[in-house]
């Protein structure tokens, strides 16, 4: 770009193509409250659907009586496992190999759980007539200790499973147990750690949290008997997938099933799967030739769809005194609540976890992890992260510094002992994944530069010799954090959801004016698809961005995708929309070459058109090839300017960044302000900076929340305690700190335009930061690991713990 | 989150609102900015039958002087009160403690009767009120009657309300010019409840601290007077080790219940910790 000239610069300038702060064109609607959502959504002879949740974590189901509900005015039917039994639809497949119950038959397996489903004219009718619904229960004994789960006197949870013997991943072990998961050397990572200089071990927990995006699920079937067609709007991240998997389900023809994703507000992984309410929604449309509107409030949100993490990871390296690490050693204990709805790649029950051993050159270890069944909400999705990345990033984060503490060594100097270096790349790492390329050690020191990390850790010395004194009741914790993401599934060789590959797509056509439309397979819930696909395209096609639109979420119009979540748009459908505007630039050259008279290797690209070499006059723009292509395609060539791409991608990409915070913990209090935090991130090609700056601002805010204060708890009978936002932490703007933010670029080698993808990356580089700065506030007083999240009172313990408060 | 049906009711006048709550009743609530009642509602944890609104009472919106006293219509919203430049110049405290209140959307409907009268021990008000000495008005069918802030509240929204009563004004003594008062107030989040809080009103006359009052904000059942603490400084020259015995002291009272805000060890040192910050900071030391 540096090398244009004032033209050229002019020309590129009005693109708006890659590289350009462009601002967000759905922001347009958004801002001023014109989107549309699911809820927004009307139709002729619309009803509501709304469920009766079961008041216990585990319970028999003695008996239900609808018969007063049935007889309130205004309803028009209530669904029970026994109307969908017949119709085999009680029970769905997760996308994890297991069954999940869709309306409870004879058990409840969690607090809030759906059990009946009432259907009324209006939502308040249906509010209503979900009390009149008569449940008897007879309670159970709870499992909600996860390490209580497999004891063997453990209360038989899953009796429909209950002669299951073999999971999806092989022998359950206990009725209670879903897969054990291992990868790496066993023998070789035990003999590392039975002859190592230095070990360290710490039960490292990453609590149950909830993606909780502003909308909450919604869907509204529409089932047109004449025609024998569902139309299906819902907030859907991947509305292809619940197009098929509806066909398998109900049996109606893919082609008769119409799925429609509308705006989304936020998915964050939430709404990657497919609920109860999906399916009864649907199947009330059919049994009333009616649509049929489901929507779940707050509490349905928090409490019965998809929550995340609840990893609990027993977590070990083995080292030299000098500090290299010569391996690792990882147990995790997986609570996936009471069915395995994890959404991951079908050959992976946990996710991308493997890539735990981070950015650093750890020459063998081993990974094994249990799944197992609690009285829980199902879930286990990947919140803000690509399958279970910030569990590992957090997982090796934090051992790093506990591994740092017991060598007397700084954290940042351990982690620039250790990371793979530039050379390196392509890197095999011990536990399977081929990282594509990073510069770590630039990043790093960037990042120490930037915050004058020396002075920091001299203040800290101070003010802790100043504690010592009594002279303050404060704390500071530097938190140091470096991440390696795993993003963009994936690789139809090892990435597949019910056994379709993992690829993404892009269709691109060109109008004779030279705009254009793009349809997508993936999905924006706010992440800005609408101006960054567009940028790439002005930048492959020499069209400006504001004359393309791009389309989404409509499975008639739109090619098949996988959907979004994980960071895979700008990896996978980022990479799609790039090929298929090179096979469209390929036939616009052979046009220009036409319409110039030249020979096609005589032209070059230059911005927004061909020109022909040396012969700088000689030049046809985009918008008059299309034209062309036309009314005046050459001899023997398809008129029009069209392309299809489904881009199956050769390997993930590897996003990574450094993180640093500076917290002050008030120990009489234990009230943390968060003085700075800087975060630096590399997603190789930056396609609109601004955007990202905006999803690292969004990622941090989550991780902020996640690392100090959020938890969907359980009380010991399986009460869930934490299941509104007066109890659920979700940060505002007060509580919010302020976010700096930098970068470095490191292209993905495999990308077609390098980039690497960066919505998840702040989460999963913020929390293991927010952690490390507590954790590390503690330190210097012998403290190794205070387990999340990091909120008052925890926090206070810790400090309790340690005898601070005389 | 859709309460129950309910009828809505919107008396013109005090005395039309007593004659409905007393027509209607068991079944009616009165409702004044209705953050306490209407969460409640949705989470079908309350269903009156009848709502009756307060909101066209205007003539409950007022603050004034009477004499030694500063009287405030029950009606008066939390952004009137911080509006209020009498307030801030003979009470600051309660311009403090309500801008410590939730956030600025909720003040502007939230009434200052509504916060004292519904009996949650997690208002901030009633703690505010028994520190200060406060007296509420209370009318019913049979008349009016004055009752004392520090015996109004007997339980966790259980008040010394008959049913058909309505808090219509709250009478505080006003302290002297030079009065020392703190609010301190210990959250998770802006507009959430306290994790504990502590009222505290001091006079400071030739070096001794020569009256003290101190009250604590939802660590009971009800807003908790802290009389033993306040006994501690009355006659004493105030330092920062004094506040801190006043602190625990007040910690020794607090009963807590153990919940997402921190279990009940927590809770209570927190109440003395506020306690003693509040001292600190009122006493400039």
């Amino acid at each position: 770009m540096n090398d244009m000239t004032p033209n050229q610069k002019e020309r590129a300038d009005k693109l708006e193509g890659m590289g350009c702060k462009r601002k967000r064109v759905e922001d347009v609607r958004f801002v001023q409250g014109k989107g549309n959502y699911v809820d927004d959504l009307k139709l002729p002879g619309m009803v509501f659907g709304d469920f009766v949740r079961s008041p216990y974590a585990h319970a028999r189901i003695k008996k239900i009586d609808v018969s007063k509900a049935l007889a309130l005015p205004g309803v028009k039917a209530v669904l029970t496992a026994a109307e969908l039994k017949p119709l085999k639809l009680h029970y769905m497949p997760t996308l994890a190999g297991d069954v999940q119950a869709v309306l409870a038959e004879e058990k409840v397996l969690f607090q809030n759980q759906e059990v009946a489903f009432v259907v009324a004219e209006d939502r308040y009718i249906a509010a209503d007539a979900i009390e009149l619904v008569e449940v008897e229960y007879e309670e159970l004994p709870v499992v909600i200790d996860p390490f209580k789960a497999m004891a063997p006197d453990a209360p038989l949870l899953r009796e429909d499973i209950k002669d299951k013997t073999d999971g999806a991943h092989g022998k359950r072990k206990h009725h209670n147990h879903i897969f054990t998961w291992e990868v790496g050397d066993k023998s070789a990572t035990d003999a590392v750690f039975a002859k190592a200089e230095v070990t360290v071990k710490e039960m490292i927990s990453y609590q149950r949290v909830h993606p909780c995006p502003l909308e909450t699920c919604a869907a509204v079937a529409s089932m047109d008997k004449i025609k024998g067609e569902l139309t299906l709007w819902g907030t859907f991240q991947a509305p292809h997938v619940i197009r098929t998997v509806g066909s398998l389900l109900s049996g109606i023809p893919e082609h008769k099933i119409h799925v429609i994703a509308p705006d989304i507000g936020g998915g964050f992984g939430n709404k990657v799967g497919a609920y109860p309410g999906y399916i009864c929604a649907i199947v009330a449309s059919i049994v009333l030739g009616q649509p049929v509107k489901w929507v779940e409030d707050r509490i349905e949100n928090l409490s019965a769809t998809a929550f995340a993490r609840d990893y609990h990871m027993t977590t070990e390296l083995a080292a030299t005194k000098d500090g290299r690490i010569t391996g690792m050693r990882v147990h995790v204990l997986a609570d996936h609540g009471a069915f395995d709805a994890c959404a991951d790649p079908s050959k992976y029950p946990a996710g991308f976890f493997n890539i735990v051993t981070g950015s650093y050159d750890i020459p063998v270890a081993h990974l094994s992890v249990d799944g197992i069944y609690t009285n829980k909400a199902p879930g286990g999705v990947a919140y803000r992260c690509s399958f279970r990345v910030t569990e590992a990033s957090y997982c090796i984060e934090r051992i790093m510094d506990v591994l740092a503490q017991k060598l007397g060594m700084d954290p940042a100097e351990l982690r620039l002992k250790n990371f793979v270096r530039p050379e390196q790349f392509p890197y095999q790492s011990a536990l399977g994944w081929e990282y594509d390329s990073g510069d770590y050690h630039t990043a790093m020191q960037k990042a120490l530069k930037a915050v004058g990390y020396d002075q920091l850790r001299a203040e800290q010395k101070a003010k802790r010799e100043a504690f010592k004194r009594g002279e303050t009741r404060e704390l500071m914790g530097i938190g140091v954090a470096f991440f390696t993401e795993i993003v963009g599934a994936g690789p139809s060789k090892n990435c597949d959801i019910l056994g379709i590959a993992m690829f993404d797509s892009a269709e691109i056509r060109i109008h004779p004016t030279g705009s254009i439309i793009a349809r997508m397979g993936t999905k924006s819930q706010g992440q800005g698809h609408e101006t960054t696909y567009a940028q790439i395209l002005a930048t492959e096609l020499g069209i400006p961005a504001a004359d393309i639109m791009i389309e989404e979420g409509n499975t008639d119009t739109a090619p098949y995708g996988l959907g979004t979540y994980g960071s895979r748009s700008t990896p996978v459908a980022g990479g799609a929309i790039a090929m298929a505007a090179r096979k469209i630039r390929a036939k616009a050259q052979m046009i220009a070459a036409h319409l110039l008279e030249v020979s096609e290797y005589d032209l070059e690209w230059d911005i927004d058109g061909f020109r022909v070499k040396g012969a700088p006059d000689k030049f046809k723009s985009m918008k008059e090839i299309a034209w062309a292509s036309y009314n005046s395609p050459p001899a023997g060539l398809e008129p029009g300017l069209e392309a299809v791409n489904y881009y199956d991608p050769p390997n993930m990409t590897y996003p990574f960044g450094a993180y640093i915070c500076v917290a002050d913990v008030d120990v009489d209090t234990g009230s943390t302000k968060i003085r700075r935090f800087y975060a630096l991130d590399d997603c190789g090609t930056r396609i609109n900076p601004m955007i990202i700056e905006g999803q690292v601002h969004g990622g941090l805010t989550e991780a902020f929340g996640i690392a100090m204060g959020q938890e969907i708890r359980y009380d010991e009978t399986g009460n869930v305690v934490t299941a509104s936002l007066m109890d659920y932490f979700l940060p505002t703007a007060v509580e919010t700190p302020k976010w700096e933010t930098d970068f470095t670029v490191t292209p993905s080698p495999h990308h077609p335009i390098g980039a690497k993808g960066v919505g998840e990356s702040p989460n999963v580089g913020g929390v293991p930061c927010f952690s490390n700065a507590i954790n590390d506030a503690f330190s210097f007083l012998g403290s190794t690991h205070i387990q999340m999240p990091h909120d008052n009172w925890r926090t206070w313990m810790a400090a309790e713990k340690l005898g601070l408060h005389g | 989150m859709i309460p129950g049906a309910f009828d809505y009711h919107r008396p013109k006048s005090v005395a039309e609102a007593i004659a409905l709550l007393n027509d209607l009743g068991d079944d009616a609530r009165p409702i004044a900015g209705g953050h306490s009642l209407i969460p409640m509602m949705k989470m079908r944890l309350a269903s009156p039958s009848h709502l009756v609104d307060l909101r066209g009472l205007a003539d409950l919106a007022f603050i004034r002087a009477e004499g030694g006293e500063v009287v405030i219509g029950a009606m008066t919203t939390q952004h009137q009160v911080i509006a209020s430049a009498d307030l801030a110049a003979r009470l600051p405290l309660l311009r403090e403690t309500a801008l410590q209140i939730a956030d600025p959307q909720i003040r502007y409907l939230g009434t200052i009767g509504g916060n004292v009268a519904n009996g949650d021990p997690g208002n901030d008000m009633p703690a505010v009120m028994m520190c200060l000495d406060a007296q509420y008005e209370v009318q019913g069918q049979g008349g009016s009657r004055r009752v004392a802030a520090r015996e109004f509240y007997q339980g966790a929204y259980f008040t010394a309300l008959e049913p058909g009563e309505l808090v219509t004004a709250i009478r505080i003594p006003v302290p002297p010019a030079g009065h020392k008062a703190a609010y301190e107030k210990l959250k998770r989040k802006i507009g959430d409840y306290a994790i504990a809080a502590a009222a505290v009103l001091l006079e400071v006359s030739g070096g001794k601290i020569t009256r003290a009052s101190i009250a604590l904000t939802n660590v009971g059942e009800t807003p908790l007077l802290a009389d033993a603490a306040s006994d501690l400084l009355v006659g004493q020259a105030p330092d920062k080790a004094l506040c801190k015995k006043a602190g625990q002291a007040a910690a020794a009272i607090a009963a807590p219940a153990s919940d997402a805000r921190g279990p009940v060890a927590y809770r209570r040192q927190m109440a003395g910790i506020m306690t003693e910050r509040a001292l600190i900071r009122a006493l400039g030391l």
